[in-house]
């Protein structure tokens, strides 16, 4: 139970003080890779309280794919530039205002969350699903997901699907003059209609329509 | 004193894995230069120790004895970070591969996740590379990579959807003893095709080498490094391919099972079998790497996302209603 616990402590550790790094560093790139060490302590303490599953969920969907977009974005960003600028006065009381409203709205959600924790509904008693330990992690929640919650797993899954039909109708534009290979035209020209032989008489050029 | 006593016999078996494991990466560099020549009608390797097999060790000393150079507009922490990154994930993925059956480091539930989840990280190491380089060819190899790998990545995961409806656990073990009356290559054939070319991709191995495209971006994500860090980007790489054909292996070719069980086969160990396994699907990768020319890059990301990706998704739609309606789904576990 010791070396649990001082797992436990070492890795909520660098948790907590790479999410205040990734708020603190100037550096951009830094802040998304301080983020990309949060989603990683996160899925081992997951693993640590045994949910396995969604330990490595959170390390093949946060890290492996959004952290690697959002690294995308902030690398193509000028942060020489950044770095080197200093904050004016006027813009560091704007952002703590802003950051002010959104800390007391976080804060305030959690109070309620954890004040009501003692008045919660018991999980087992409301749903049907009975939880026994023999089952795997991954099986447990699947009897769960596809069963009790199934529309709610479909409904997510459309409005993920949603959002990924709306991100590429506003960025996707018809481009004119392109050049575009067409395989299928590629692979159905024969000889016939590509080769011609001319006959070039000496000193004049040859026209031929393209 | 428990814990001094595991906490030794763990070092113990980490070691005795991971030894064994650099050195075939060295022996593996070997193998793809001489499979590379012998395509060309050229000799390869054959100089340094017995049938040059000594050949990466001369490299790796040299690279060893060379100086290190850090560009001066190099970001040096991450320019640093870089290849260590690529070396760890190459390494530690290896812990939960099944040898035999129990010849395992870690035998645990979520086996298939933990290496899909590895390999899905070790883009991070060149991207890291690219950027901290801060010059153009590296940063354009970076993006390239990272665009790449993140393609690919997804249907190599609908693959493995597919593995798994037929066995019914995440763990490799499990997943090896289903196929002890018939190989998922068989009735799956098509998605090992699949597997195999996006495993091709996203271990940027030829025809698929466009992040280190030499006649367009020099060497890539590598273009500023040398020594040691070079090096380490370099045996990261091969480490990579070789677990994702431990990986092909242990989904489509049976792992450490025998192909048949009867005297002469049954007579050697699972861990001949799988290190044989490996070897043959490592041979078709350096072939594939002799014979075909490198692809561009929109007909690359073309066949993962238009071609590989609905194939395999109507596969995992297939394979779920063959075996509901045959009432064959197996017991989850």
């Amino acid at each position: 139970m010791l070396a649990h616990s001082l797992f436990f402590y070492f890795f909520s550790t660098i948790t907590v003080f790479s999410a205040i790094m990734v708020t603190i560093s100037r550096n951009t790139v830094y802040s998304v890779f301080f983020l990309i060490l949060v989603f990683v302590s996160i899925s081992i303490l997951f693993i640590m309280i045994g949910a396995e599953f969604l330990g490595m969920i959170m390390l093949i969907v946060y890290v492996g794919a959004v952290a690697v977009l959002f690294l995308f974005v902030v690398m193509m960003l000028n942060i020489t530039e950044q770095v080197g600028k200093k904050t004016s006065r006027k813009g560091i009381i704007n952002n703590v205002s802003i950051g002010f409203v959104v800390g007391l709205i976080i804060f305030l959600e959690l109070l309620v969350a954890i004040g009501g924790w003692k008045y919660k509904g018991d999980f087992i008693s409301i749903s049907s699903v009975n939880l026994t330990t023999d089952l795997t992690n991954t099986h447990a929640l699947g009897n769960v997901l596809y069963t009790e919650y199934i529309h709610l797993f479909q409904i997510s899954g459309m409005i993920l699907l949603i959002a990924m039909i709306g991100a590429i109708t506003l960025t996707f534009r018809k481009k004119e003059n392109v050049k575009r290979q067409s395989y299928f035209e590629q692979i159905k020209r024969d000889k016939e209609s590509a080769i011609s032989l001319v006959d070039v008489e000496s000193g004049k050029g040859v026209n031929l329509d393209d | 004193m428990i814990y001094l006593n595991t906490l030794f016999s763990e070092i113990y078996k980490i070691i005795f894995l991971l030894l064994p494991v650099l050195v075939s990466v060295a022996l593996i560099v070997w193998l793809d230069r001489r499979v590379w020549a012998f395509v060309q009608k050229r000799k390869g390797p054959n100089v340094v120790g017995p049938f040059g097999l000594l050949q990466t060790l001369a490299d790796a000393l040299k690279y060893l004895f060379k100086e290190i150079i850090i560009p001066a507009s190099a970001n040096k922490v991450i320019f640093i970070l870089a290849p260590i990154v690529t070396m760890t994930l190459a390494l530690i993925a290896w812990a939960v591969i099944p040898f035999s059956q129990d010849m395992v480091l870690a035998n645990i539930n979520v086996g298939i996740l933990y290496l899909f989840a590895v390999s899905s990280l070790s883009v991070y190491g060149i991207i890291m590379g690219g950027w901290a380089s801060n010059s153009k060819y590296p940063f354009l190899g970076a993006i390239r990579s990272a665009a790449q790998m993140v393609s690919y990545e997804v249907s190599i995961g609908v693959i493995i959807v597919n593995v798994l409806l037929c066995v019914g656990s995440l763990n490799l073990n499990k997943i090896v003893l289903a196929q002890e009356n018939v190989w998922f290559i068989f009735p799956l054939f098509p998605m090992f095709v699949i597997f195999f070319i996006s495993a091709l991709a996203e271990t940027n191995r030829p025809p698929f080498d466009l992040p280190e495209a030499e006649s367009e971006l020099v060497a890539g994500y590598q273009t500023e490094y040398s020594g040691m860090m070079y090096a380490m980007f370099w045996l990261g790489e091969y480490a990579n391919i070789l677990l994702l054909c431990a990986l092909g292996s242990i989904l489509f070719l049976g792992g450490w099972l025998n192909p048949i069980d009867i005297y002469p086969f049954s007579l050697l160990p699972g861990v001949f079998w799988m290190i044989f396994k490996i070897l043959i699907l490592f041979v078709l990768f350096s072939l594939v790497k002799a014979i075909v020319p490198r692809y561009r890059f929109d007909q690359l990301m073309r066949l993962g996302w238009k071609i590989f990706l609905p194939i395999s998704l109507i596969w995992v739609v297939i394979t779920a209603s063959f075996l509901f309606f045959l009432d064959m789904l197996p017991a989850g576990g």
